[in-house]
């Protein structure tokens, strides 16, 4: 086998092999995105698999398209996280069940819930120990939760944004 | 927050692991073309057996593949090509070493490490196909303790173990020998995660706090002692540095993934640091090893008839050698370098590749030791966190001892890097870590089993669900875990257990993750089941 061939092969193989590292990067990419494309949609389709399937299928639910669109958590552990809304309610707590998994010890299991009616979101507590907080004011039945009011889960504040 | 969308809809069909045969397909390219080259350039044609060897290779891949399609639909796409190609690189490196013909490296046997490679994979995909879920291996923790336990002394028993150049980390058995750490660090890291999952809290919460670092308590220093004075009679014992090292890392690691007390780490640096110097001048083994590693080209170390700096110095010469682009396949001196076919392989590659080749190699263990991390990251229970984690923390501290000692950034041990270097022990072990992390993986990336529970609720009357306390300590280590979506528990929870006292600061999971739980839609469905 000649000189040119050898080196050839030999720069060839080395190209061969950055290929794959590099083809291995871009699955692991496309991977990234394909999960937040496809949790872009499933917020979409949160709306459409409630009562009319087939009604919207490419925009969101008419209520909530001036309503807020996602439960952001301000502070804490978490804080930071996003949680696109739907039509359903969001369960808060240390739970592995809940919607929202708190990692905070002052929490309980099942803190409290956040959930539509109608055109408007409102927040309810379940019984949690340390009490769930709209400023100083303790929530005790479900009230009407505005978007931008912060909702204190024991160290953590949640809010609803457009 | 990326884990907030991995639990993607529940009726996503099963993944094609078209990206893993994609990738699959280059890596048998890298290790059949290295065989080619070996061939080609050494002999000016290709080697004895080049198809065979190569078909087997492709075989075993592909098969590979299918069981993952069948049993691990979800499980992550990259482990699987990378490992299969580090062993494709390894293998020619293997049989370059062993056509060489140099008398060094007359125990290169490259149908050896193929067999071994072999049986590793078919083990580790039986344990595949049979442990439909890693938790199942929570239940087996001290057991495993007393696997990992026996494994680390069995060297030490006399007429079981043998002592070859200068460490006791060998057991034979009739004909076969064996590295029964390689096994025991699989063991140990189920035991410290079923072990740190049940006690994280106390680890991580009582205690003095000095200086800003929160301290455990003494009591509850128990294991961590006990671990420290079994990897540090591992190091005096068996004179083997790398394995106690990568225990007691892995141990440390582990505290710290489950506590997020910095302490840890600091302590256990503290204690390792202490126990590795105390030997160090204790033992002359390890000055020595010492010496070479700060001045191997001392005359006095160069020539000294035992523990002398020549293979490291080799090794680095022959990465010297290789330069950027290295010499090509069987065209450099590696079999100078002695065992440059187990402890030496990254030297022998980094002539033959060059640093060109050499980084694709670290790359590739980086991607490995990163799927198995992701996976931590996004499995939903904590014993799967905390085995995931280690199990690639555990790579990747063997990784950087291998290379890091090869390249002189800290004194030369006997580990061996995975899947690269011959050494049965060490091939089957690593096979057996990577059908853990593709198990793993393969539950944190499968869309949770919502639907399911979501029937169960709405249906018939709710089986009696256990009222998990959860925040109370003294059940936290039962059955949490259980209680997460992938085991089909039933969600709906009695109140009662809401209302369980929540002892505010008592109990956390410090690395439980954000709520990875399925689509909201369900979720009425299910408290209407409760009520109903």
């Amino acid at each position: 086998m000649s000189e040119l061939t050898f080196t050839l092969l030999r720069l060839g193989y080395l190209v061969l092999l950055w290929v794959f590292v590099l083809s291995a990067v871009a699955v692991l990419r496309r991977d990234l995105s394909l999960r937040s494309a496809r949790s872009r949609k499933r917020s979409d389709d949160g709306g459409a698999a409630a009562p009319a399937p087939a009604a919207a299928a490419a925009s969101p639910p008419p209520p909530r398209s001036s309503g807020p669109s996602k439960l952001v958590v301000t502070a804490g552990p978490l804080g930071g996280t996003t949680l696109p809304l739907s039509t359903s309610s969001i369960l808060i707590g240390r739970a592995p069940s809940c919607t929202l998994v708190l990692d905070d010890d002052y929490s309980s299991s099942r803190h409290a819930r956040i959930f539509p009616q109608g055109d408007q979101w409102y927040v309810e507590d379940l019984g949690s120990t340390n009490g769930t907080f709209i400023g100083d004011q303790q929530v005790t039945s479900p009230i009407p939760l505005a978007p931008g009011v912060g909702v204190q889960i024991g160290r953590s504040v949640v809010e609803l944004q457009r | 927050m990326t884990s907030q969308s991995s639990a993607v809809e529940p009726r996503q069909r099963r993944p094609l692991r078209l990206a893993e045969i994609f990738l699959l397909i280059l890596a048998l390219a890298g290790g059949v073309g290295g065989f080619a080259m070996v061939g080609l350039s050494i002999r000016g044609e290709l080697p004895d057996q080049f198809w065979f060897r190569s078909g087997l290779l492709g075989a075993t891949a592909l098969v590979a593949h299918i069981v993952l399609r069948l049993r691990a639909p979800w499980a992550d796409q990259v482990i699987l090509p990378v490992v299969v190609l580090l062993s494709g690189i390894g293998m020619s490196m293997i049989w370059r070493l062993e056509i060489s013909g140099s008398v060094g490296m007359a125990p290169a046997n490259v149908a050896g490490s193929m067999q071994a490679s072999l049986v590793g994979v078919v083990i580790a995909f039986a344990l595949l196909w049979i442990l439909k879920d890693h938790r199942w291996l929570r239940r087996y923790t001290y057991t495993a303790m007393v696997v990992g336990l026996v494994a680390i002394v069995l060297p030490l028993i006399p007429g079981l173990g043998r002592e070859i150049n200068g460490a006791r980390i060998w057991v034979f058995i009739g004909n076969y020998s064996l590295q029964p750490a390689e096994f025991a660090k699989i063991a140990l890291a189920v035991f410290f995660a079923g072990y740190l999952v049940t006690n994280r809290d106390t680890l991580a919460l009582a205690g003095p706090k000095i200086l800003g670092l929160q301290l455990p308590r003494l009591r509850d220093l128990g294991p961590i002692i006990l671990v420290w004075i079994v990897s540090l009679a591992v190091l005096v014992l068996q004179q083997d540095l790398g394995t106690s090292l990568l225990f007691f890392g892995l141990f440390v690691a582990m505290l710290y993934q489950a506590t997020s007390r910095s302490s840890w780490i600091v302590l256990g640096m503290t204690l390792f640091g202490a126990g590795a110097i105390t030997a160090a001048r204790a033992f002359p083994h390890f000055q020595a090893r010492i010496d070479v590693w700060l001045h191997p080209f001392e005359p006095q170390y160069y020539d000294r008839e035992f523990g002398s700096s020549y293979q490291i110095v080799q090794g680095l010469f022959s990465m010297a050698n290789g330069g950027m682009f290295g010499t090509g396949w069987g065209e450099g001196r590696p079999f100078q370098i002695p065992f440059a076919f187990s402890d030496y392989i990254y030297a022998a590659l980094g002539e033959e590749l060059g640093l060109t080749g050499l980084t694709v190699i670290v790359l590739s263990y980086l991607l490995l030791v990163q799927r198995g991390l992701k996976a931590a990251l996004s499995v939903r229970d904590g014993f799967g966190k905390l085995l995931a984690g280690g199990l690639a923390f555990a790579m990747a501290l063997q990784v950087f001892v291998v290379i890091g000692g090869i390249t002189r950034i800290i004194p030369l041990t006997g580990l061996t890097l995975p899947f690269m270097a011959q050494g049965g022990s060490s091939l089957l072990a690593n096979w057996i870590v990577v059908a853990l992390m593709l198990r793993i993986s393969d539950s944190a990336r499968r869309p949770s089993d919502l639907p399911v529970r979501g029937q169960v609720a709405a249906g018939a009357p709710a089986p009696e669900p256990e009222p998990i306390l959860v925040g109370s300590p003294g059940s936290d280590g039962g059955t949490p875990v259980d209680g997460t979506p992938a085991a089909g528990t039933n969600l709906p929870r009695r109140r009662i257990a809401d209302r369980a006292p929540d002892d505010t600061g008592g109990s956390s999971a410090p690395t439980e993750h954000i709520g990875t739980e399925g689509p909201p839609e369900h979720r009425p469905e299910h408290r209407g089941g409760e009520r109903s």
